[in-house]
C-alpha cells in the first residue's frame, strides 16, 4: 500500500492512497462535521460542512474534506478561523431551513449559531442526497431522484409507482435521512399513503 | 423494444439509433427529441431510459435541470422577450406585457390555439437591439403593436 504523509493541524500523519482528508482528519480523532457524508456511498460534497482549509504557502484554499483525496506534503487546517467562518455561513443556511434537526442543531451550537440571517423556510430537506445516493449506490433500487434545480430543486418518487411496488417493504431512504422529518415529507410527497 | 411499441417511438428510436446507443449521449438524445417534438413527454422520457440501460431518475433529473428541455407540450413556435439589464431598462417588461396580452398567455404557457409559447430570457447578447424578442430563431428590435400583428401572422 502506497503510504501518504500530510500534516493535519500540525500532526504529521500517515494515509493510504485514496482516503480522503476526512478519512485522516478522523483517524486522528479530529471532530470535522458532516451532513451529507456516508461511509457506503461516494463523496457528495453538497453539505459543505466538511470544508477544511488547505495551505499552500502564503495561499489557501477551502475544499470538502470528504471529496479531496489526500496527497504527500498537503497541510490541513481543519479549525482555522477562515474554516469557522465558512462553516458558520453554511450553518446558518442549513439552520434556516430546518426544525428539530439534531445534528445541525449540534453543530450549530458548537459554532455559536443561535439564529439566521436567512428566512426561515418550512422545507425540511436539505438536499443533501443521502437518499437518492443510497438509493441508488447501495440498494441499487433507483427509486427516487432529484428533480429541478436551484431553488426548485426536490426529491422526487420517479415514477410515483415505484412506492408501491419497491419503496414500502424499504423505506431505508426514511431512516438515513440527516433532518429526521423524511416519514412527513414521504406523506406529503406520495398520494400513495393514505392508511 | 417490443413491436407494436415501436412505431409510438419510431422518432426517439431513430434519434437513439443516430448515437448508437451510448448512455453516454443521453443529453444530445434528449436534445434531438426535444427539438422534434418541441417538449419531452414522460413516455419518452421513460422510453429513451429503457433503451439506454439509465435509470428512470437519472433521465429525469437531467430533463428537469436543463432550461431546454421542456416537459410540457409547447407551441409550434417559440416566443422569447429578453429581460436582461439592458432590454429592461429599454422597456421590455411593458412589451412583456403587451405581448403577453396579444397571445392571452402568460411568461412559460401556450396559446390556445397552440401556435405560440411564450417565454422569458435574460440576455440574446443583441443588447443594442433592445428591447428585443425572438420568434424561433428570428430577431425582432422592439416592435410595435402593429409590428407584432403583421410579424405573427408569418408564422402558422
Amino acid at each position: 500500500m502506497n503510504s501518504i504523509t500530510l500534516t493535519i493541524d500540525g500532526k504529521s500523519v500517515e494515509a493510504r492512497s485514496g482516503e480522503t482528508i476526512l478519512d485522516a482528519a478522523r483517524s486522528l480523532g479530529i471532530d470535522v462535521p458532516t451532513l451529507c457524508h456516508h461511509k457506503d456511498l461516494l463523496p457528495h460534497g453538497s453539505c459543505r460542512l466538511c470544508l477544511v482549509e488547505l495551505k499552500q504557502g502564503a495561499r489557501s484554499q477551502l475544499v470538502a474534506s470528504c471529496g479531496y483525496y489526500v496527497k504527500n506534503g498537503l497541510t490541513v487546517e481543519t479549525d482555522s478561523p477562515r474554516v469557522q467562518r465558512a462553516r458558520k455561513l453554511v450553518l446558518e443556511i442549513l439552520f434556516a431551513s430546518l426544525h428539530e434537526n439534531t445534528d445541525i442543531q449540534r453543530y450549530a451550537r458548537r459554532y455559536g449559531v443561535s439564529r439566521s440571517r436567512y428566512k426561515r423556510s418550512l422545507e425540511y430537506c436539505v438536499l443533501c442526497g443521502l437518499c437518492v445516493r443510497y438509493c441508488q449506490e447501495v440498494k441499487k433500487a433507483d427509486c427516487i431522484g432529484f428533480v429541478g434545480r436551484g431553488v426548485h430543486r426536490e426529491v422526487a418518487w420517479i415514477p410515483l409507482s415505484r412506492y408501491d411496488d419497491t419503496c414500502k417493504k424499504c423505506m431505508d431512504c426514511q431512516a438515513i435521512c440527516p433532518t429526521g422529518v423524511f416519514p412527513s415529507n414521504w406523506g406529503m410527497a406520495s398520494p400513495a399513503v393514505e392508511s | 423494444m417490443t413491436d407494436d411499441g415501436a412505431s409510438a417511438f419510431a422518432l426517439v428510436d431513430k434519434i437513439i439509433n443516430r448515437y448508437g446507443g451510448e448512455r453516454g449521449t443521453l443529453i444530445q438524445i434528449l436534445l434531438d427529441v426535444q427539438k422534434e417534438n418541441r417538449w419531452l413527454s414522460g413516455e419518452s422520457l421513460e422510453h429513451i431510459a429503457e433503451r439506454l440501460h439509465v435509470p428512470l431518475p437519472r433521465v429525469y433529473e437531467i430533463a428537469t435541470f436543463y432550461k431546454a428541455f421542456s416537459l410540457t407540450e409547447r407551441g409550434r413556435h417559440l416566443v422569447t422577450v429578453c429581460l436582461g439589464t439592458a432590454c429592461h431598462v429599454r422597456g421590455a417588461p411593458t412589451l412583456l406585457d403587451r405581448i403577453s396580452r396579444k397571445l392571452g398567455v402568460k411568461s412559460g404557457g401556450t396559446s390556445s390555439d397552440g401556435r405560440f409559447t411564450l417565454l422569458t430570457v435574460n440576455c440574446m447578447g443583441c443588447c443594442a437591439l433592445g428591447p428585443v424578442i425572438a420568434i424561433d430563431e428570428s430577431y425582432f428590435s422592439n416592435p410595435s403593436n402593429s409590428d407584432f400583428d403583421r410579424i405573427l401572422g408569418q408564422y402558422k
